[in-house]
């Protein structure tokens, strides 16, 4: 593409981030009763952009609305992105109602990532995620069992309301359980039929575990999980330097312009939305 | 304003309120706030002067949900909003303890600056007074205390409250025109005058929302103006076409309710006269289904959620064109 | 140091608008608005301070961004031409060019707002001095000179003449093109008139102001402050004080169907709004208290973290001037003073 615009403050302009590019979607995969896996690729194949594991996107649908989501594939993969998306809005309502070969528009990435090459790297890693929560992780944990040399023993800890709840069930069974020093651990609240995996809240089964700090751990899932379970964490011994969150806000932009997700001195969309919890405790309490 | 502060400390004192919600002090004569004092202490920045034209009705909604009674100070003119807000089952009048206060007019600071008169600091601002000395920068500087006034108070719907447990200090008689005179005159230009008065008008509006969130009739919980479910939440000025659209669903949504407070035109930064659009309203419910003053009263029928076997046929609005 | 006569300035301004198009300040329906200029604007150079501030000439309260059509089951993104030809912002004064400083430091930072910046390079900011400051203003706070303005061209007005200094480049281009229309001026003239407006300065009452406490440490320091729950309540949660400042800079981005396509503007918002921080699973600032101190923690606190201790306010007043409720940032400021917390 040819420079639109020559301007002393925006050298080499070639198109505004605000604007977004035309994606379709190749693949709806069904996760539960409320998540649905979109993958996207560009008109001509291939991925739109690329990005980092924890980075989001902001997606679009002309008329409906624009949020931003994790992108929960791993860039490692080199076909496609996909995001999983609850169903708990206008826009996620609609996107739900989407098929195959429909457009969406995307922008992105946005935001900072898990630093899978520099601290996360050589290190032990315990994942621990609740429901959605699993979106931005799976892109991190699929990124390190692609790099399996460069991390020492994984431990992913996931749970949900119930089986059915389950995000990525198929490929955690199928893939992550079967890939050589990764310990999966799943539970859901409350006993089920058919279900004869571990039954309780996740924070109580992390203790259970009672995992050894020589660990960083990286937590997402819903506000009260995350309390109790970085909770748990620093009753194993773990310091808040040793784990990783991501917050959510409301966002416009995803550049750290409109305002919106501004808490103390930091922007979530362009600062986050990966904080240390050391990080997080230097921000006013907000979020 | 000692007796003021005096009453409201002995109601406080007694345990008959809970709290005050009265005027502050503010750093200058004219930036008093509405504010809620909670003890004896806190008192001593009360102040009731002529800067004091905010009207706290519409703080009562808020304050009817807490513990105890507010002593709340009501103007004449604010003693109406009450009373519609009761009607409405907004604000609680046994949470409430009225002190209808005295009224000599209310005062505009930008009326002040509009003399030519840059720089205000340092004036006292008696009540009434004929003339108002203003010390400026740049002198001393004399504006009568009726061309200072708020546009409702030349139009004052007189100086009775309609609703109160007591009443407080000296009123005086500040209406000196015609309270429908402005909107007659509207009505008597051709429409592509009123369509350029209003289109001049309404081109300043910055969508901030001062008139519908300060207006005492704009009670809703949720606004439709603010819903994000479709298009109506444009905070945007994209075309002339939206302002109008807010000020005139706006306008259609208080009719029959407005009392007329003038709040809309006194809080808009770009000081569009609001208030013409709801006279204009109630110069036609008037005229339609007989005199009514909203807020004059908490048991009467309002004009348009009232049905009467001789209410004038919706044609009539065809005919009068 | 040139200058033109008073009652010539029609001409002049005939003559900028002849190769730029022309904003100034402009009196409709009894306010004054910075607008662009034709033969029968009403040009308004006496009022000091605009409702508006001429922010929206860089960053306007609503503006598309680009546009969706759908042809054949393909969605094509036209994005809004960028602002191409040159413009004269006239007549803006010393604390508004103060705050397009701000607003630079948000919108031309990686990555940059193309929109914005292409607005700034086209624009020609002609400033003008403010020869009756007033009780609400305060820019001498955040160190701004009132009598010496920047600008690509600076400009004051003394006994019926209009007195030109070109500052920049751009200044000295747009100078050129009316150069016939001004005449040599003494620059002594200018700053005996200086002069007379810092006299005035020094007197104003806020002109002192303390922001002893403010600054990056006022992120932790003050926002537990019990003062908030005190300053907050008697705010309507209106957008008044955000719209009308020239540094307020939140705007939110929304689609408008116009029948055969759609629209994605961006407009104004404000972070007074209950709506504003609202996700579909929640709101993380549920009172109007932790909204109204947003504001101020972000004008005073946030943004001079982020930006080597500038402040995002520039005491221009004009919160002080026109909240229906009369709170303002100088009472926000006063009332930790008092406190001294």
């Amino acid at each position: 593409m040819e420079a639109m615009h020559e301007c002393k403050y925006n050298p080499g302009f070639m198109r505004d981030t605000l604007i977004p590019m035309v994606g379709i979607i190749t693949d709806i995969r069904t996760e539960t009763p409320d998540v649905k896996t979109f993958r996207v690729n560009a008109p001509g194949g291939g991925k739109l952009f690329e990005h980092m594991p924890g980075q989001c996107a902001m997606v679009c649908v002309p008329g409906v609305g624009e949020a931003m989501f994790s992108i929960t594939s791993s860039p490692t993969n080199k076909e496609y992105q996909e995001f999983s998306i609850k169903r708990c809005g206008v826009l996620t309502d609609h996107l739900h109602s989407m098929q195959v070969g429909d457009e969406i528009m995307v922008r992105g990435p946005y935001g900072n990532n898990f630093p899978v090459d520099t601290e996360l790297k050589g290190k032990n890693l315990l994942f621990i995620a609740g429901g959605i929560g699993l979106a931005p992780l799976r892109s991190v944990i699929n990124y390190c069992r692609d790099h399996r040399d460069d991390y020492g023993t994984i431990d992913i800890l996931y749970g949900s309301r119930s089986a059915d709840d389950l995000v990525q069930r198929k490929e955690i069974e199928a893939e992550w359980m079967n890939t050589p020093g990764v310990n999966v651990h799943l539970t859901i609240d409350r006993p089920q039929e058919g279900w004869d995996g571990h039954v309780g809240f996740v924070p109580s089964y992390l203790k259970e575990l009672n995992f050894d700090t020589n660990k960083v751990a990286l937590l997402c899932g819903p506000p009260i999980m995350i309390k109790f379970c970085l909770q748990g964490l620093m009753e194993l011994g773990f310091s808040r330097e040793q784990v990783y969150t991501t917050l959510e806000l409301r966002m416009k932009c995803g550049i750290g312009k409109c305002g919106r997700c501004n808490i103390g001195t930091k922007y979530v969309c362009k600062d986050g939305p990966v904080f240390r919890f050391d990080q997080i405790d230097e921000l006013p309490n907000e979020y | 304003m000692q007796e003021l502060i005096n009453r409201a400390k002995s109601l406080l004192e007694s345990g008959e309120v809970s709290r005050v919600l009265g005027w502050r002090k503010g750093e200058t004569d004219w930036d008093v706030e509405p504010a809620f004092f909670n003890s004896a202490e806190e008192l001593s920045e009360f102040i009731y002067n002529g800067f004091c034209g905010a009207n706290l009705s519409k703080y009562m909604i808020e304050a009817s949900k807490l513990e105890g009674k507010t002593l709340v100070f009501l103007k004449p003119c604010d003693t109406y909003s009450f009373n519609q807000l009761c009607k409405e089952h907004r604000v609680d009048r046994e949470k409430a303890y009225i002190i209808g206060v005295g009224c000599k007019g209310k005062l505009k600071i930008e009326n002040i600056d509009a003399a030519g008169i840059l720089e205000v600091r340092g004036a006292g601002y008696p009540d009434a007074s004929e003339i108002l000395t203003v010390k400026t920068l740049y002198g001393d500087r004399e504006v009568s205390y009726k061309s200072a006034m708020l546009e409702r108070c030349h139009v004052c719907k007189g100086k009775e409250h309609m609703v109160y447990d007591e009443r407080m200090g000296e009123s005086a008689d500040t209406s000196d025109a015609d309270r429908f005179a402005e909107v007659a005159k509207i009505e008597a230009m051709s429409p592509e005058e009123k369509f350029a008065f209003f289109q001049s008008e309404l081109s300043k509006c910055i969508r901030c929302n001062a008139c519908r969130n300060v207006c005492p009739a704009c009670s809703c919980r949720k606004c439709v103006f603010d819903s994000t479910k479709f298009d109506s939440a444009q905070k945007a000025n994209t075309t002339s076409f939206e302002e109008k659209m807010f000020h005139i669903i706006r306008a259609f949504h208080v009719a029959g309710r407005c009392t007329d407070c003038g709040e809309c035109s006194r809080v808009c930064p770009q000081g569009i006269p609001l208030h013409l659009f709801n006279r204009k309203f109630i110069k036609d419910i008037n005229a339609l289904y007989g005199d009514y003053q909203a807020g004059a009263d908490t048991d009467s029928k309002g004009p348009l959620t009232d049905f009467r076997l001789d209410d004038c046929e919706p044609s009539i609005v065809t005919k009068r064109g | 140091m040139l200058k033109i006569k008073k009652c010539d300035l029609a001409a002049l301004f005939a003559r900028i608008s002849e190769n730029n198009d022309l904003y100034l300040p402009v009196k409709t329906a009894g306010k004054t608005n910075f607008a662009a200029w034709d033969e029968t604007a009403d040009v308004d150079l006496d009022t000091l301070k605009t409702v508006k501030s001429p922010k929206d000439a860089f960053f306007p309260q609503s503006e598309n961004l680009y546009t969706c059509n759908k042809q054949d089951g393909k969605t094509s993104i036209t994005p809004e031409k960028l602002r191409e030809e040159p413009f004269v912002l006239f007549g803006i004064r010393a604390c508004d060019v103060r705050a397009i400083d701000v607003l630079d430091r948000v919108f031309l930072s990686d990555p940059v707002d193309s929109y914005y910046a292409a607005r700034r390079e086209h624009g020609i900011i002609v400033s003008y001095a403010c020869h009756a400051p007033e009780t609400s203003c305060f820019c001498k706070v955040f160190g701004i000179d009132a009598a010496a303005p920047e600008g690509d061209v600076v400009t004051w007005m003394v006994n019926g003449e209009l007195y030109w200094d070109a500052k920049t480049e751009k200044g000295a281009l747009l100078t050129a093109q009316i150069r016939d229309l001004l005449t040599d001026g003494d620059a002594a003239v200018v700053e005996t008139e200086q002069a007379a407006i810092r006299a005035i300065v020094e007197k104003l009452p806020n002109s002192s102001l303390s922001l002893d406490g403010w600054g990056a440490e006022a992120a932790k320091t003050r926002f537990d402050s019990p003062v908030w729950e005190q300053l907050y309540k008697p705010c309507l949660a209106c957008g008044t004080c955000t719209f009308v400042c020239p540094t307020c800079q939140c705007y939110d981005i929304k689609d408008y169907n116009t029948g055969s396509g759609v629209q994605r503007y961006r407009c104004w918002d404000s972070c007074m709004y209950s709506d504003f921080t609202m996700m579909a699973h929640g709101n993380n600032r549920t009172s109007q208290m932790q909204r109204f101190r947003q504001r101020f923690l972000h004008k005073l606190a946030y943004y001079p973290a982020n930006n080597d201790g500038m402040f995002s306010c520039v005491g221009c007043g004009r919160c002080v001037d026109k909240c229906p409720s009369h709170l303002n940032i100088v009472k926000v400021i006063k009332a930790f003073e008092k406190e001294g917390v």
